[in-house]
């Protein structure tokens, strides 16, 4: 017996996203992109994504379908994310999917996004260690979660608390006078700097801070005050020392709060997920520092750490076999759907 | 030929099936208009299933899926069209759009619906119920719209007129699609009427981010 096709959809964000899985099988992942368009804003406009999303949907299901050489009727369940993210995009990729579901007659199962950056571990590296840790940066979201069940049970262990972690790249690579979004040029120029050229403040380390929450505004500012201070004195900007020691401030911070959540917890396995998990920086540091506490550091290919469909597609597989049971089919999005929540 | 017809353009989402005739002649077998406000994308697919279930009938069943375009609220509006496209391209059946104020009362009448933001969407129809002007947006104080309104009765002090009730009906979709229908082929592409363009204007100069 074959196990299940499962079809993705994923569009909480700037990305629509189409992916097919069968079982722990990566068939295809079809993407449609509006970030030029949001480009000359310096962030992502909802109202330009959300008509994105609906230009690009049929389309993009057919590429998927295409890509995985099957046929719409070949699908036997149908995955969404529900939440978090923006309300007008995702409730386009929410609405495809809900009538895709019904007019091939298939369960359907909104997911949580957060979720399903873990689960697309599972397409490359097989099946998630329970517990695991997992690491989540994006511009959208910051996270630390304790996994002691992806299907059922994820426990937010901390999370910014203001900017970010992406955010963070786009506003700091302004300042430097490079395009959005920010984290690709700057991960480019630092690798002709040093990173411990500036000592840039780490948000959030003191002894009495949250443990596992992160804060990236103070340090964003302090890159914005130190360059200003220098253009202000008529001195040269060194770009790529100040991209070194921004990229590293973040990345300490991160790594260490995830491998201390390991060691509070007892756990050896740690994901690292979203846009930000392509720093090479963060990776590098991270295999590090792992390897270091013995931790096994699982990273997804930098192209599956960014949003898509195939890492909702891999959570809904995982939520079939599962045996968990299909949302309901007043299944609506939310916005800021909590981490508890896998399968709303 | 049973057609399956959805609008999300007005905070009433609709879902009809009905039986057309190959002599255009239209009849309604099951519909829900459902005053869902912002709940379109919850609430749409269930009301499908149930007026495909009131009709007998089965998405195996319905031979053309047509959709409002708007005007309307974008967040909501969206939500009605994916979904026809997306149910269209999953049975492979013809879906045809329509202009939403199109499918609101008949014959000579000005449509005015909500578009926020203290302005309304409209159009004017000749007495045949061919649209004459329109669709567009407007402040409805001292915009002269032609009468009689039909649509949504709150404008009514804002026009200075009655505004008789009406919403977008299933009869209503199917006579604005009927020349698609009868030449799917030459069906237009499913774009929405948004009549704004999106709300963001790009920074001319940025701050600089220590600046208080
Ligand atoms: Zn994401």
């Amino acid at each position: 017996m074959t196990e299940p096709l499962v079809l993705g959809f994923e569009t909480s964000c700037d990305e629509t996203g189409v992916g097919l899985v069968r079982g722990r099988t990566l068939l295809s992942d079809a993407l449609a992109t509006s970030m030029a368009e949001h480009e000359r804003f310096g962030g992502v406009v909802p109202e330009i994504a959300s008509r994105a999303h609906l230009e690009a949907m049929v389309p993009t299901v057919h590429r998927a379908l295409a890509e995985a050489g099957v046929q719409a009727s070949d699908v036997d369940a149908v995955a969404v994310t529900a939440g978090p993210g923006l309300t007008g995009a995702l409730l386009v990729g929410l609405a495809a999917a809900k009538a895709y579901a019904l007019a091939l007659d298939v369960p359907l199962y909104g997911v949580n996004h957060l979720a399903a950056h873990v689960a697309v571990d599972e397409l490359q590296h097989g099946a998630l260690e329970e517990p695991s840790m997992a690491l989540l940066v994006s511009g959208g979201h910051s996270s630390l979660l304790l996994v002691p069940d992806l299907s059922r049970d994820v426990v937010s262990l901390g999370r910014t608390v203001d900017d970010a972690a992406g955010e963070a790249f786009d506003k700091v690579a302004r300042v430097l006078g490079m395009p959005f979004p920010g984290g690709p040029p700057i991960d480019r120029a630092a690798r002709e700097g040093d990173g411990s050229a500036i000592a840039f403040p780490r948000g959030l380390t003191g002894p009495r801070d949250a443990p596992y929450d992160f804060s990236f505004s103070g340090l964003k500012t302090a890159v914005a005050r130190w360059v200003e201070a220098r253009e202000r004195a008529g001195e040269p900007v060194p770009v790529a020392d100040v991209a070194a020691s921004f990229q590293e401030a973040v990345a300490d911070v991160l790594t260490a709060k995830a491998v201390r959540a390991c060691r509070d917890h007892g756990v050896d396995h740690l994901v690292l997920g979203g846009g930000v998990a392509a720093n090479s920086r963060l990776r590098a540091l991270a295999e590090e520092r792992c390897a270091a506490a013995g931790i096994v550091l699982r990273v997804p290919s930098p192209r599956l750490c960014t949003d898509n469909g195939a890492m909702v597609a891999a959570l809904g597989s995982r939520l079939v076999a599962a045996g968990v049971a299909p949302s309901a089919p007043d299944l609506g999005a939310d916005s800021s759907l909590p981490i508890d929540v896998v399968r709303p | 030929m049973l057609v399956l017809a959805l609008d999300t353009a007005t905070p009433t989402l609709l879902a009809g099936v009905a039986r057309r005739s190959a002599d255009g002649a239209v009849e309604v077998l099951a519909e829900r208009a459902v005053p869902s406000g912002t709940r379109h994308a919850e609430l749409l697919t269930p009301a499908i299933r149930d007026v495909l279930a009131e009709a007998g009938a089965t998405l195996g069943d319905i031979g053309a899926v047509v959709t409002g375009l708007g005007p309307g609220p974008f967040t909501g509006l969206r939500v009605g069209i994916v979904t026809a496209a997306a149910i269209a391209d999953a049975r492979g059946l013809p879906v045809v759009g329509v202009c939403s104020l199109d499918a609101v009362g008949d014959g000579a009448r000005t449509v005015v619906t909500d578009a926020r933001r203290k302005e309304v969407y409209w159009a004017a129809y000749d007495a045949s119920g061919a649209r004459v002007q329109g669709p567009d947006v407007v402040r409805p104080e001292g915009a002269e719209l032609p009468g009689p309104f039909v649509g949504d009765p709150a404008f009514a002090a804002r026009l200075g007129a009655p505004v008789e009730a009406a919403e977008v009906t299933t009869t209503g979709l199917l006579r604005a699609a009927a020349g698609q229908l009868d030449d799917p082929a030459a069906a237009a592409p499913l774009v929405p009427l948004y009549l704004r363009r999106p709300d963001a204007t790009p920074p001319t100069s940025f701050k600089p981010v220590t600046t208080s």
